[in-house]
């Protein structure tokens, strides 16, 4: 019986609908009453001490992306409070889930940290401040409307007295919770809405901040694990002789049976142990799979006749028939690994009575779901305490593998906490990738070169399929047409076209996928607007002018787009030898566009010598970190182009480090000129949407550069001098 | 058995002598701020000063060390965060996850010392530590901001002694 069954039965079953790049990802968080504590809060998102300080609890976590503190202007700014008593705490799952999820969802995905909380958090900041409002009314005997709050003072003008929030806070926190609240226009916005600095630096300069993997506790062992490298495959068989008799070995076993673990007093000791394990494994039924197979299996989808179908208006098939002018490409998309700079790692402590887990985690509701099955305990004996995440980009969302084994070791080892640290390698072997897909593009233009059909076949990989079967919709995963949708605020395709066909033949390789920093966006972003350069130059048009055409009923794709065609200075010369291109796409509910400048040499080295790139996520909560959003997305969209790629030999990944997996290094970034846009009454996410644009427009210069045009990633593997 | 000078303390160890540094720093003196990335001198996370030369130590065993060498973690770069590369990380806000940063700050401090009026190529050549959230152009920027910080404190330095 599954946890989400045995919960069911209780009675305290309640479906948390989490969004995930814009699915929606059941899992099965119960809620149960449970004393509330004795927390000084005024509500679940406020705390204020007597000193003043301000408590701000954060249900999303930080993993670098600024959310943190956007999260705290906007409840401090609803609050009044002053910004520099402010600081924040996280709740944990298992008080979320006593507290009937008053938190609400703590998935940290799909760019929907602020997005997705915005809402609630400025009422709760809202309602925070009327209560404190009106018990300093009550202890005053005035009306409440005759009192006004300014960072962190109430004031009744009218007798001249005003009172700090630590000093009515207790008796706030003891009133009842307003009903109706209001909040502010963001036009009214103070603290929100300003680049404000982050509240998290200081302690990353100094060493002080503390990580999931730098945790530490009395009587704490260190483990190290290897694991199957063919998916599928078991422990056949392991001689662990000699590293049970090296120094500080305290336990070698083996779990779920495709894993082999040391446990030792420090987790070299354990890694150098496990080193000289022999392990047999048996490799099960994909031994034999290779990249060259994955793409043959993917070629196959191309063509099929069953297929999904994510977007259709029209007949392609009879507008194609009737092209002045057919045009047809392939392109491909391969694995590729989040890459976080902290290996996944996680602690544990079990007895019969607790089980308690420190990890890095986007979501620990997720978390403790995967714990607590673990555990052999029922969940409110279990927790999650939030570390500090040293990148997440989707992995510590996709899958909680590594807490579940940290779990399991523990439970071998009642009373004594274990942290369990992936090295490096096991950490690339055992990703939850990128998944692979291909797409065959078929456009049809008429004698004036305009765009009256389009079919794009997706085949490949479905990430639902892979991680959360019983979430596809009859078979099908919608999240694989990411940004390609007729509509919905999440992602919508962006071109006016008579006759279009977008469906996904679903071919799905043994290895396991994931939601990767962008997700499907990535590569439908590449196909789509590659492709439309293609025909752009196929109609002999300019890509600009070509996109504009077909755009006019999408006037926030078109600003964002214009935006960059401005700043850019398209059409205007350039520096000798440098081109330009240009992409836009909509997804996670922002609009995003970018113009690349890049020059490729006789030698066929590329230099990315500008990037323009402009964002429109509605509303802008801290301009600031909205830009180092952008800049970091170009970092990891351009790392992905350059560099990223997993390949397979004999069913398994063949990189398993930095040095043979690269990404982007300071020589290779850009300069990014970052245009937020905000147009107003509608929130986007800015996490991951420029990722979208950064690779098409990078690829579409690299074909004004060289008439080259690269339907393949990534481009270190290719020739990129002149055709 | 190891005996390092680290932040300028000896520190007695008992460990393996092939035990890298980063661990003997990490697992036997406590100190967490320079981190595990790779294992193979690749990303630079684990990057501290001996005798000021930014080095990987996650790939140098503790036996290839003596105590007459100064080894500096990023916890021994200054006593109040206020090394010149530090104070610029804050005012630009560099990091975002933050976790390569101590290499990162490790890696710049040690630029400046170098050249302490760092050209562009100068940063692409010595700035080469990873960071997947993306933070090179303000690593970048913080580096210069740093540099010019330094070149004012010395002229005003010059200036008070004149």
């Amino acid at each position: 019986m599954t946890i989400a069954q045995k919960l069911s039965r209780r009675g305290f079953l309640a479906g948390a609908a989490v969004a995930t790049g814009g699915l929606s990802i059941g899992f099965h968080i119960p809620t149960a009453e449970a004393a509330v504590g004795d927390t000084p809060e005024i509500n679940a998102w406020v705390v204020v001490k007597p000193d003043d300080t301000v408590v701000i609890r954060v249900a999303r976590v930080e993993m670098g992306q600024g959310t943190l503190t956007g999260l705290a202007q906007l409840v401090a700014e609803e609050l009044d409070a002053d910004w520099s008593k402010v600081t924040t705490e996280y709740p944990t799952p298992g008080q979320n889930v006593a507290r009937k999820r008053i938190w609400g969802d703590f998935q940290t995905a799909g760019s929907r940290g602020i997005r997705g909380s915005e809402d609630y958090v400025r009422k709760g900041g809202a309602a925070a401040r009327l209560m404190l409002m009106q018990a300093a009314a009550n202890q005053w005997k005035v009306p409440v409307g005759e009192v006004t709050t300014s960072k962190g003072v109430i004031t009744h003008k009218a007798s001249g007295r005003s009172l700090r929030y630590g000093k009515v806070a207790l008796a706030a926190g003891k009133l009842e919770a307003p009903k109706d609240v209001k909040i502010k226009d963001p036009k009214d916005w103070t603290i929100a809405g300003k680049p404000l600095p982050r509240l998290d630096t200081k302690a990353k300069l100094d060493g002080s901040q503390i990580y999931s993997i730098d945790f530490k506790m009395p009587g704490m062992l260190n483990a190290a694990i290897k694991e199957t490298p063919v998916p599928g495959g078991k422990v056949k068989s392991f001689d662990a002789a000699k590293a049970e008799k090296m120094r500080g070995v305290k336990k070698v076993l083996v779990i779920d049976g495709n894993a082999v673990v040391v446990v030792a007093d420090t987790w070299y000791r354990a890694k150098t142990a496990l080193d000289v394990v022999n392990i047999v494994w048996d490799e099960g039924a994909n031994a034999s799979v290779s990249t060259a197979s994955i793409k043959a299996m993917l070629t196959e989808g191309l063509d099929a006749k069953q297929a999904f179908v994510g977007n259709k208006k029209g007949d392609v098939e009879t507008a194609i028939a009737g092209a002045t002018k057919k045009v047809e490409a392939v392109y491909r998309y391969p694995y590729q690994h989040h890459m976080t700079m902290e290996p996944m790692n996680a602690t544990a402590q079990w007895t019969p009575d607790k089980c308690m887990v420190w990890t890095s985690t986007q979501n620990a509701e997720a978390a403790l779901a995967t714990a607590v099955p673990a555990s052999g305990l029922p969940i409110e004996k279990c927790d999650v305490i939030r570390m500090n995440l040293g990148g997440g980009f989707g992995r510590r969302s996709s899958s909680h593998d590594y807490v579940r084994q940290t779990v399991l070791v523990a439970k071998e080892m009642p009373g004594t906490p274990v942290k369990l640290i992936w090295s490096r390698e096991q950490d690339v072997t055992h990703g939850t990738y990128h998944p692979t897909t291909m797409c065959k593009l078929t456009g049809a233009l008429d004698d004036k070169g305009n765009v009256v059909g389009l079919h794009m076949r997706i085949s490949g990989q479905s990430i639902l399929a892979g991680l959360r079967p019983e979430a596809l919709v009859e078979g099908r995963d919608p999240g694989t047409f990411q940004g390609l949708n007729a509509q919905g605020p999440e992602g919508q395709f962006g071109y006016e076209i008579p006759n279009l066909l977008v469906d996904h033949a679903m071919r799905n390789p043994p290895f396991r996928p994931g939601f990767w920093r962008g997700v499907n966006n990535n590569q439908n972003s590449i196909y789509l607007e590659c492709f439309i350069d293609e025909m752009a130059h196929a109609a002999g048009q300019d890509p600009l002018e070509f996109r504009r055409k077909m755009m006019k009923n999408y006037p926030k794709h078109l600003a964002v787009l214009n935006t960059v065609a401005e700043k850019s200075g398209w059409g205007k010369p350039t520096a000798p030898g440098v081109f330009r291109g240009i992409s836009q796409h909509m997804g996670y509910g922002s609009y995003v566009a970018a113009v690349a400048e890049v020059s490729v040499s006789d030698k066929g080295a590329l230099k990315i010598h500008r990037i323009v790139a402009a964002t429109d996520c509605g509303h802008v909560v801290n301009p600031q970190q909205v830009a180092a959003q952008i800049e970091g997305s170009f970092a990891y969209g351009l790392s992905a182009l350059l560099y990223g790629e997993m390949t397979v030999k004999n069913g398994r990944m063949e990189q398993e480090n930095f040095d043979t997996y690269e990404v982007m290094k300071m020589a290779d970034m850009p300069p990014v000129e970052s245009y937020p846009v905000p147009s107003g009454g509608f929130w986007g996410g800015v996490g991951e949407p420029t990722i979208f644009v950064a690779a098409p427009a990078v690829l579409n210069a690299i074909f004004a550069a060289t008439g080259k045009r690269l339907r393949d990633v990534p481009l270190k593997n290719f020739d990129l001098r002149k055709a | 058995m190891a005996r390092l000078n680290i932040n300028g303390k000896i520190h007695n160890i008992d460990v393996e002598p092939d035990t890298p540094l980063l661990w003997a720093i990490r697992e036997q003196i406590g100190l967490t701020g320079t981190k595990y990335g790779c294992g193979v001198a690749a990303c630079g996370a684990c990057t501290v000063h001996v005798d000021g030369v930014p080095t990987r130590s996650c790939s140098l065993p503790v036996s290839s060390f003596t105590e007459k060498q100064k080894i500096v973690t990023i916890e021994g770069l200054s006593k109040t965060v206020t090394h010149p590369i530090q104070k610029a990380w804050l005012e630009l806000d560099v990091p975002q996850c933050g976790y390569c940063q101590s290499g990162q700050i490790m890696a710049a401090a040690a630029l400046l010392v170098k050249h302490p009026e760092p050209t562009d190529a100068q940063i692409n050549e010595e700035m080469s530590n990873i960071c997947r959230c993306g933070t090179y152009n303000r690593i970048r920027a913080g580096v210069k901001l740093a540099a010019k910080n330094a070149k004012g404190a010395k002229s005003n330095n010059k200036a008070q002694r004149a």
